[in-house]
Formats: structure tokens, C-alpha cells, sequence
């Protein structure tokens, strides 16, 4: 058999570029400054502040190691990305929303829909959570700023470089990388140069998410305030320290997999060329060995926004808070378990399919567990249903519900081998990721714009966003359950007749979807410049971030806080979660943490 | 006794959805033996899900409708932390359903997969067509004819990148990974399936292989014995028998240029 490489996939001249340039342009800005006068003996700048705290909007585009910019940074340069891979998906849209060929041809529409998928998921989800929490979790815990304030900054400015790689493959010779966001092996190693920003765009990307995880546990682990002992911890810190364990762990196999592609590319080394004795399914174990554990790194920062948001929004304390944290490292643990239940119908070996099924089916349970304390958080509560950051609290349930159910469908072999690579997948897909992680996001950005930003955003077009989102959503991915069942298979430009009319429902739909996010651009632009000041904590929540001011003085705290207590005390006569510096240390005694034993009569289930 | 209430109309509507949800069928219609006892699976699950989702869903109905905020309302709800109970509850018996599930899915599997003495034909795909060869009777085809109610045996290979192997109404699907001509790398190459019905069926490639990817389809005539002699004894001979499907696969087909739009292609189904 030929070789797959072919002189269009070598391209060196513009590979060493692809690799050089981000990493000139990060020196350029500064990225390294002090670790080159480490290097070179000179003495290191001591840490002055002067790049702490944005004056104006200019700051956010330098260096800046305040972990505040930071995640500013983060968060609007991921929403770009959000932006350009709706826009793509658009296009998809637009292009499928009649049988035949429109609007691209089959080559530009495996284009798009591969860097659709790669902006979406390397620069969108994965980031934008980092840029939450980098905002977030330092005041959540009483921690004047990041472990490392440098290497924050450098994980950022490795971010717009990953997404610029990808984005630029479309005006490379031969077109964007077109083998879809898994690159599966050898169609990506024979592919056109397109591919090679792809492998080096997951790198940057994956860098990044390394670095920040590494941060993450670092300062989750050591920085936290006096006081605030594991057990103490809002569920936010818990998500991300979960999401940090699987990011260090995991990441480097896909960072390995898109290396072994590039020198099968570049280099001429037969990692996955079965003729010359490669192994072709190696590269799917080693990616979804990653990439499963990635599907966690999407939503458990997620569930952890989730968590802050009922609980303050509906003004009780979470229910059954440690079984919410150990249903967390649960899904961490088995997630390591379950890869290959992307492979059921890969021609694997087939022994290992039952083994991964039973894993798989067990996921449910510690997921089921969450959404069951979330459901048990509400009831007896006082439920803002008009805040926007509830609303999409509860969408999320509810799509979420349905992503997990056919997540469990698509885990029993049986149903998978008929459903597996059709627009079932990409419904399942969708309603985890659009309906369960993206709606977090939402339910974030909005709970805590006031704090972010210092203004509030307008409570009545955060409704309209919410309830177009989820009409939209539901008209877009509910029916793709049904094609795909049916026999219409995912990442084809053109498709059988008898689909045609869905098809167009769901163009249709994806649009109304694409428009409702125009009205949360406008909102959050105009809120941000004009909308009325915002108190420091609006929402009255105990956690540690809403007891400073919106938006937070440039050092967090003049001295640290004391936490005294669990961080969802609502309701409990006296009891408190931090005492802030400078606040009379006459509060008494520490709440105790959970308060079960007393209160257990007044569950729901009292009941029984 | 409003937990009582709740789980009644969690049950009702439950029974509700599982009827309405059964009414569809939902994975087409199924034309070997394989579809049977998968769609009855699946309506297994489709019942199981519409419980479980009425169960979190009238709930969070109820709670949203009883304990919502009136205008203004500043107080705290109820201090409750958690219900030990409850909790054990709640990650029993989703333990135990998943893994009922996984032991039902585990004899469907064993059952679908069981061999008996099927007739072998190999499957090569290629960017982006397929070629069928009959190892017994030594001929090649560009169409895959099966006699109806006999087990075969597809051997799937490829001539180079990963295809995938789909007849909806069979529900068999399989990745073709093994290059032609290579030594088995432990990839399952074999998939068993017994088509029972007759017809003519499309083979599609659900596994992205280039820009040809989707139009990468091929004619499955399900026929009766008599009819399938007939059809074999037309086709060409196998150039080398020894060989096999490797090089017969290439002459086969141009494997150039993909197929013309699919917008005219119907399935013969609907
Ligand atoms: C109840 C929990 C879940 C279960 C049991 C589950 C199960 C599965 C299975 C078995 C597949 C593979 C289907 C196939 O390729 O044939 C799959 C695909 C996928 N799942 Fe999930 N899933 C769950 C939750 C999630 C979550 C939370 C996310 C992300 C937020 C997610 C994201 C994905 C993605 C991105 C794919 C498609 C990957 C591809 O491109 O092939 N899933 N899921
Ligand atoms: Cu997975
Ligand atoms: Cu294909």
C-alpha cells in the first residue's frame, strides 16, 4: 500500500512558523520576561504590582497578571471564539438546510464543521470555565490572587493562539483541517497542511488548560483562608479542583496523540500507518483517553456554578453538600474508566466493550445523585424564578436530564452500534454540551456580572435570552435524535431526501437560536457601560467573593478572612461563613458545617 | 402526604410519556434478526427513561410552582442540609437500574453477535466506494446481494482510511479498520448479521473518510436464494482467489470521484 503522506501534508517551512511564531509573539509581549532574567542571572523583577488591576480598557490587552484580568480576559476572548464557532455553525446550517449542495462544497463543509467543533470545544467551554474561575475561586477562598500569578497569564496568552491556529487553516493551501475535531488517524495524517494547525492548535490549547489546572490545584490546596477546611469549601472550589485532577492527568494524551499525527506528517514516523506496521485504533485509545475525561472538563466546572446558583437563588443550603462533593471525585475516578465507549463499533477488541458499558452505565449514578440534591435544594426554598441566572439554572436541568438519558442509551452496546456516528450522537452531543455546559456558562456569566463588572445587567432581556435560548436549543437538537435514528449519519455536506423537512426545522431553529445570543451581546455591552451600579452583594450570598465590593478592590482583601462555616448556611439564625477583616470578631461560634442530624425531620422525605 | 402525590403524578405522567414515546418507531423499520431483540431494548429504555425523567421533572414542576419567590420576598428557605436516607436512596437505586440495564444490554449483545456457520463475504471500502467479494464462490461485485434468512459473515476491510459499515435496517454498524493485505493488529474485523427481510437496502458510510464521505453509498439487494445464484453466477470472477479482496477491491471501482449528489437519492424505504 502507498503512503498516505504526500508531499501536500509535509510543509516544514510552514510547520516550524506554525510552532515559532506563538511562541515568538508570548515572548514578545512579555510572557517570559522573568523567567529569562531567572535564566540569565540578572536580578528578577520583584513582583511591584504595577501589573496588577486594568485602569482601562486598554489593560486587557497587555500582560497583566491580576487574576481579576485574567479572567476578564478569558471570559471575552472565549466569548469571541463562542461567537466565530456560532457563526460556522450557522453556515453548516445554512447549507444543510436543503438536501444537495448550496452553499459549500464538500471540502470547505468538512472544514467547517471540524474547526466548528475544535473553537467550540479547545477555545470555548474548556477556557471559558478556566476564565470563570479564575475570576471567582481566588475571592471564594480568601486568596489574595493565582499560585502563580505568571504562569496564569501565560495560560491565558496561549489561548488566542490556539484559537488564531485554527481559525487561520482556512487560508492555508488545501483548506482547514478536515478530519473533524478527533482527527481520527490516517485520514488526518494523509490530510492537506490544514491538519498540522489543528494538531498545533491542541497544543497551545492543551498548554493552556495544563498550566491553569496545575494553578488551580496549587492554590485550591494551599492558599485557601484560615478556617476554610475541605469541607468548607463551596462547590465551586470542589468542581474545579475535580476538573484539575482530570485536566493534568489527561490532557497530555491528546497533547501526545496530535504530536504522534504531526510527525507521522511531518517527519515520516509510521505511528498510525498499519502498512508499515503502525496501529491505526492506537489513536483512538490514546485520544479517547483524553478526550472522555474531557467531556467531564466541560461540565463539572459547570456543576459547580450550577451548585452556587440554586442554592443562593433559591435561598437554601445545598442538600446533601458532601455527598455533592463525593459524587464529583466519583465521576472523576470512573471517568478514567470508560474511554472506550467511543469505540464500541471501532473494531476493537471486543471483550473490552462490556467491562466500558457497565463503567459507562455506572456514570450515571453519581451524576444522578447531583441533579436529585439539586431538585432537594429547591424544595422548601424561596425560588427567585425571575433571575436569569435561575432560569438557566433550571433549563439546565432539564436539558441536561435528557442529554444524561441519552447518554445512558448510547452506553448499552447494543443501542450504540445502531446510533453511533448519526445526528444521535450529535444530538446527545448538543444537549451536554449546548443544553447542559453552555447554559452553566450562562447561569455564571449572569450571577456574576454585578461582581465582575460593578453594574447590573437588565434582568428583563437576560429572560429573553433564556427563553429564546431554550426554544431555539429544543427546536434544534430535539429533532436530530429522530434523523439520526432513521439513518441519516453525522459530518456529511448532503443527505437523503427523506430527511429534507427536519432538516430545514432545524436550520430553522439553529438560526432563532444564533439570534437569541444577540440579545445577550447587547446586554451585557450596554449593561457593562451604562447599567445601574451594582451593590456588593446583590443576590445577599454567603460565599466569600460577594462580602468585598463589585467589582472587588484590586488586592481582594486588605487582610485575609476568616471563614467560621459551611458556605450555604441560608437561613441558619446567626450562623456565618467568613468573618471579613475588620468586622467585630463578636460572631460566637462556628456553625456547625452540616446540620443534618437536627434537621433531617424537615427533609422532604420526612414524608416517608 | 405531598411526597406521595408528587411520585403518583410522577408515575402517571411517566405511563403517559412511555405510551406516547412508544408510538414512533423510532430506529425505522428493522430487517434482520438483530433488530428485533435492539428495538425491544430500546423500548425498554424509552419506558425506564420516561419514569426517570418524569421523576426529576414533576418535582422540580412542583417545587418551582410552590416555593417561588413572591415580588420582594427577602427571607431565607428552610435550613435543611440533607436527608442521610434520601441520600442512600438515590444512589442505590440508580445502581441497581443501570446495572440490571447493563446485564440486559450484555445478553442482547451475545445475542445479536452468536455465529452460526454464516456465509463469508468481504467488505472493501475505499475513498469512497465500496466492493464485495464472495471468498466461496470466487466472484466480485460493486453491489452486495445476500440471500434472505441466511447468516453471513462480512469481513470488513479497507484500502485506506477508517470506513464504517451501516445498514440502518439491519442496526449492524462496524468500523473498517484492518488494511487489506495486513496481518490482523487484534482488530474485530468480523461482524455476523442474518438479514429477514427482502428488499433492497442502502449501505452507508457513517465514518468520515474525506469529502466523498457522504455520498459513499452502495446498493444491499436481500433476495431469495434462487434470485442470489442467479445474480452471483453473472458477477466477474476473483482475479487472484488466493488473495482475495485487496487487489480485486481496487480494480473494482475508479474510487475516485465520489458518486453525484445525494439529493436524488431516495431510500427505497419510504
Ligand atoms: C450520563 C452521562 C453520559 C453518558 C452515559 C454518556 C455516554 C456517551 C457515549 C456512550 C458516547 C459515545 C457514542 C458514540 O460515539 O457512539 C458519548 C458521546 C459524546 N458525549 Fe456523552 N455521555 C454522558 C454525558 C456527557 C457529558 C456530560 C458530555 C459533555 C459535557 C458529553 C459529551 C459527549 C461528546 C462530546 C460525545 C461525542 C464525541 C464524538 O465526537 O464522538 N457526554 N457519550
Ligand atoms: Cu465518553
Ligand atoms: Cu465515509
Amino acid at each position: 500500500m502507498e503512503l498516505f503522506q504526500t508531499e501536500q501534508t509535509g510543509y516544514p517551512h510552514l510547520v516550524v512558523p506554525g510552532i515559532t511564531a506563538p511562541l515568538g509573539f508570548l515572548v514578545g509581549i512579555g510572557c517570559f520576561d522573568y523567567w529569562f532574567r531567572w535564566a540569565a542571572g540578572k536580578p528578577t523583577l520583584p513582583e511591584d504590582h504595577s501589573q496588577h488591576g486594568a485602569k482601562t480598557w486598554k489593560d486587557y490587552f497587555r500582560f497583566n497578571t491580576d487574576h481579576k484580568v485574567i479572567g476578564i480576559q478569558y471570559i471575552v476572548t472565549t466569548m469571541f471564539f463562542f461567537l466565530v464557532g456560532g457563526l460556522l455553525a450557522m453556515l453548516i446550517r445554512a447549507e444543510l438546510a436543503e438536501p444537495g449542495t448550496q452553499l459549500v462544497d464538500a471540502n470547505l463543509y468538512n472544514g467547517l464543521f471540524s474547526s466548528h467543533a475544535a473553537l467550540m470545544i479547545f477555545t470555548f467551554i474548556i477556557p471559558v470555565f478556566a476564565g470563570i474561575a479564575n475570576y471567582v475561586l481566588p475571592l471564594m477562598i480568601g486568596a489574595p490572587d493565582m499560585a502563580f500569578p505568571r504562569l496564569n497569564a501565560l495560560s491565558f496568552w496561549m489561548l488566542p493562539m490556539a484559537g488564531l491556529l485554527f481559525m487561520v487553516s482556512f487560508i492555508v493551501p488545501g483548506g482547514a483541517f478536515d478530519a473533524g475535531w478527533t482527527g481520527y488517524a490516517p485520514l488526518s495524517t494523509g490530510a492537506p497542511l490544514g491538519q498540522s494547525f489543528f494538531n498545533l492548535g491542541v497544543q497551545f490549547a492543551g498548554a493552556s488548560s495544563i498550566a491553569t489546572a496545575l494553578n488551580f490545584l496549587v492554590t485550591i490546596i494551599t492558599m485557601r483562608a484560615p478556617g476554610m477546611t475541605f469541607w468548607r469549601m463551596p462547590l465551586l472550589v470542589w468542581a474545579n479542583l475535580s476538573t484539575s485532577l482530570l485536566v493534568v492527568a489527561a490532557t497530555p494524551f491528546i497533547a501526545g496523540a496530535q504530536f504522534m499525527v504531526l510527525l507521522d506528517r511531518v517527519l515520516g514516523t509510521n505511528f498510525f500507518q498499519a502498512a508499515l506496521g503502525g496501529d491505526v485504533l492506537s489513536y483512538q485509545h490514546i485520544f479517547w483517553f483524553y478526550s472522555h475525561p474531557a467531556v467531564y472538563i466541560m461540565i463539572l466546572p459547570g456543576f459547580g456554578i450550577i451548585s452556587e446558583v440554586i442554592s443562593t437563588h433559591a435561598r437554601k443550603p445545598i442538600f446533601g453538600y458532601r455527598l455533592m462533593a463525593l459524587a464529583l471525585i466519583g465521576i472523576v475516578v470512573l471517568s478514567y474508566t470508560v474511554w472506550a465507549h467511543h469505540m464500541f463499533v471501532s473494531g476493537m477488541f471486543s471483550w473490552l466493550r462490556v467491562p466500558m458499558m457497565i463503567t459507562t452505565l455506572l456514570i450515571a449514578v453519581p451524576t444522578g445523585i447531583k441533579v436529585f440534591s439539586w431538585l432537594g435544594t429547591l424544595f422548601y426554598g424561596v425560588i427567585h424564578t425571575k433571575s436569569t441566572a435561575m432560569l438557566f439554572s433550571i433549563g439546565f436541568l432539564v436539558t441536561f436530564v435528557i442529554g444524561g438519558i441519552s447518554g445512558v442509551m448510547l452506553g448499552m452496546v447494543p443501542i450504540d452500534i445502531h446510533v453511533s456516528d448519526t445526528y444521535f450522537i450529535v444530538a446527545h452531543i448538543h444537549f451536554v454540551l449546548f443544553g447542559g455546559s453552555v447554559f452553566t456558562v450562562f447561569a455564571g456569566l449572569y450571577h456574576w456580572f454585578p461582581k465582575m463588572t460593578g453594574r447590573m445587567y437588565d434582568e428583563r432581556l437576560g429572560r429573553v435570552h433564556f427563553y429564546l435560548t431554550l426554544v431555539g436549543m429544543l427546536g434544534t437538537f430535539v429533532p436530530m435524535h429522530w434523523i439520526g435514528m432513521q439513518g441519516m449519519p453525522r459530518r456529511v455536506a448532503d443527505y437523503a431526501v427523506q430527511f429534507s423537512s427536519w432538516n430545514l426545522v432545524i436550520t430553522i431553529a439553529s438560526f432563532l437560536l444564533g439570534l437569541a445570543q444577540l440579545v445577550f451581546l447587547y446586554n451585557m455591552y450596554v449593561s457593562w457601560r451604562y447599567g445601574p451600579k451594582a451593590a456588593a452583594n446583590p443576590w445577599r450570598a454567603k460565599t466569600i467573593e460577594w462580602q468585598v465590593s463589585s467589582p472587588p478592590p484590586v488586592f481582594n482583601f486588605p487582610d485575609i478572612p476568616r471563614v467560621v462555616g459551611g458556605p450555604y448556611e441560608f437561613g441558619v439564625p446567626g450562623a456565618r461563613h467568613v468573618i471579613m477583616p475588620g468586622e467585630e470578631a463578636e460572631v460566637a461560634r462556628p456553625a456547625p458545617a452540616r446540620a443534618e442530624a437536627e434537621s433531617g425531620g424537615q427533609a422532604p422525605a420526612g414524608a416517608q | 402526604m405531598t411526597i406521595f402525590k408528587l411520585a403518583c403524578a410522577a408515575l402517571v405522567l411517566g405511563t403517559i410519556t412511555a405510551v406516547i414515546m412508544l408510538i414512533p418507531n423510532w430506529n425505522g423499520p428493522g430487517a434482520s434478526t438483530a433488530a428485533g431483540p435492539i428495538d425491544t431494548l430500546l423500548d425498554v429504555m424509552i419506558v425506564i427513561s420516561s419514569y426517570v425523567f418524569m421523576i426529576v421533572m414533576v418535582p422540580l414542576a412542583y417545587a418551582l410552582w410552590r416555593w417561588r419567590a413572591k415580588p420582594g420576598d427577602e427571607s431565607d428557605g428552610e435550613p435543611i442540609h440533607g436527608n442521610t436516607r434520601l441520600e442512600i436512596a438515590w444512589t442505590a437505586i440508580p445502581t441497581i437500574i443501570v446495572l440490571s440495564a447493563a446485564i440486559y444490554s450484555w445478553i442482547v449483545l451475545e445475542d445479536i453477535e452468536a455465529a452460526e456457520d454464516p456465509l463469508p463475504i468481504e467488505v472493501t471500502a475505499q475513498q469512497y466506494a465500496w466492493s464485495f467479494s464472495y471468498p466461496e464462490e470466487g466472484k466480485v461485485a460493486e453491489e452486495l446481494h445476500v440471500p434472505v434468512g441466511q447468516q453471513i459473515a462480512l469481513e470488513l476491510r479497507t484500502l485506506d482510511v477508517i470506513h464504517s459499515f451501516w445498514v440502518p435496517e439491519w442496526r449492524i454498524k462496524r468500523d473498517l479498520v484492518r488494511q487489506a493485505g495486513t496481518p490482523s493488529a487484534d482488530i474485530d474485523d468480523d461482524v455476523v448479521v442474518t438479514p429477514t427481510e427482502e428488499g433492497t437496502f442502502t449501505l452507508v458510510c457513517t465514518e468520515l473518510c474525506g469529502y466523498g464521505h457522504a455520498t459513499m453509498r452502495a446498493n444491499v439487494v436481500v433476495e431469495s436464494e434462487e434470485d442470489y445464484e442467479a445474480w452471483l453466477a453473472e458477477q466477474e470472477d476473483i482475479e487472484e482467489p488466493t488473495e482475495g479482496a485487496a487487489s480485486a477491491g481496487a480494480d473494482a471501482t475508479s474510487g475516485e470521484e465520489p458518486p453525484a449528489d445525494l439529493g436524488a437519492l431516495e431510500s427505497e424505504e419510504q
